[in-house]
């Protein structure tokens, strides 16, 4: 009997279940290098060769390389891990998660200022507000 | 005999240590998050417990992939404080108790929860954040910490109602233990929040009161809750609010008083929320 996976319908939201956590193991592994600081100073000299020390897909590899985060998610990542690339690239958990919703840097400040994003017509795919 | 008087209850955003480590607590973005707590950084001076049960996710920090434990409980002597790709936090390390984790591990194992025992482990912001909002910026912690960290970053965590039951086998073992010590148990995350995916930035200040109201008058119910509540409602990373049901299973079953209650949005993606609760 397949597991019961309830939140597929949540728009815009991926489930880091463990389907997920296996089709991304090589990808979450390879941030979790850049803990250590001479790991984040050799993949910032050369990221394709550091990343091709990595038995990652070819997409997976690319997608870290556009630093396409919603591509990463959905190739297996998890944001606690992918945040250190961000953190490897001096970003910040905000800019992290508002690089992933189309808007600008400014614009998701300040959504966040005014109370954030609301869950009306968040809830489920194809909601109405 | 040990015993638990009061229960702490905080978010544990790690923008928050950094606006403290970078001394921006003053701005007036910081000034509405830290103003919380100024009443709490005067209770806890006088309501200063020997060991805080500290209950807490760890952020792909001392667990990557290779080894995911539902519930692990930190029996080391001493833990240090982790780098979590920005170089380690500059606050003090963290002095565990060996004596009463092992006491607790013992005792809940036998009550049928399966703790991992973990005698190493750095300690991430999840676990740092709480004590800086409470303590400031000592030189040393002014008491013993034992750190309990929860699987939420692979679904499933534990339910709701596991961790409340949890926090209930936690209290007969503490009540259990020879030495007369002062046990607080401190549930952090939260509260609605989602980092993740398009839909990052979720906020839900009505699931948010609700959840504080519930986890004071009605916990047991509150248990109740469904996975998918808090995840469609409360954002992806919401889901961390389980852990403050253990915090509220340790509690004595009489209502508690509510000394301080806290709620502000945002701290970078995140609504804050802050409890102090005491036995009566």
């Amino acid at each position: 009997m397949a597991l019961d996976k309830p939140y597929t319908d949540i728009p815009g939201t991926t489930i880091f279940d463990a389907e997920q956590s296996r089709r991304g193991y090589h990808l979450n592994q390879f941030c979790m290098s850049l803990m250590k600081a001479e790991n984040r100073a050799r993949f910032k000299a050369n990221e394709r060769a550091y990343l091709d020390a990595w038995p990652m897909s070819e997409e997976q590899k690319q997608a870290v390389l556009d630093r396409d985060l919603n591509r990463c998610i959905a190739l297996g990542g998890n944001i606690y891990f992918l945040a250190k690339i961000g953190a490897t690239d001096g970003k910040s958990f905000q800019q992290m998660a508002g690089s992933m919703t189309g808007l600008s840097e400014e614009e998701y400040r300040d959504m966040m200022v005014k109370g954030g994003r609301s869950v009306e017509g968040n809830r489920r795919i194809g909601e109405k507000r | 005999m040990a015993h638990v008087g009061a229960s702490v209850y905080t978010s544990h955003v790690p923008a928050i240590g950094a606006a403290l480590d970078l001394g921006k607590t003053g701005e007036p973005y910081w000034q509405k998050v830290f103003g919380g707590y100024e009443f709490s950084k005067q209770w806890i001076k006088r309501h200063t417990p020997d060991v805080i049960f500290l209950v807490y996710n760890d952020h792909a920090t001392a667990f990557s992939l290779e080894i995911i434990p539902t519930f692990a409980i930190g029996t080391a002597a001493e833990f240090a404080v982790a780098d979590e790709g920005w170089g380690p936090r500059p606050v003090p390390k963290v002095i565990g108790h060996p004596e009463l984790a092992s006491h607790i591990a013992q005792s809940v194992i036998q009550d049928d929860f399966d703790l991992t025992i973990v005698n190493k482990m750095d300690v991430d912001h999840g676990l740092t954040v709480p004590l800086s909002l409470m303590f400031g910026q000592p030189e040393a912690w002014p008491c013993r910490i034992i750190p309990f960290a929860v699987n939420v970053v692979q679904y499933p965590p534990p339910s709701g109602r596991r961790c409340y039951q949890l926090g209930r086998a936690i209290r007969k073992a503490i009540e259990a233990y020879d030495e007369d010590l002062e046990v607080q148990v401190w549930g952090t995350g939260g509260m609605s929040h989602q980092l993740q995916g398009p839909r990052a930035g979720l906020i839900n200040k009505e699931f948010d009161n609700a959840f504080l109201d519930r986890l004071i008058a009605d916990p047991a119910g509150l248990a109740r809750l469904p996975h998918i509540d808090y995840v469609r409602e409360a954002g992806s990373e919401g889901i961390e609010l389980v852990m403050w049901l253990i915090a509220r299973g340790a509690m004595s079953d009489a209502p508690p008083s509510v000394v301080h209650r806290f709620y502000h949005v945002p701290a970078s993606n995140t609504a804050v929320g802050h409890l102090i609760l005491e036995n009566r």
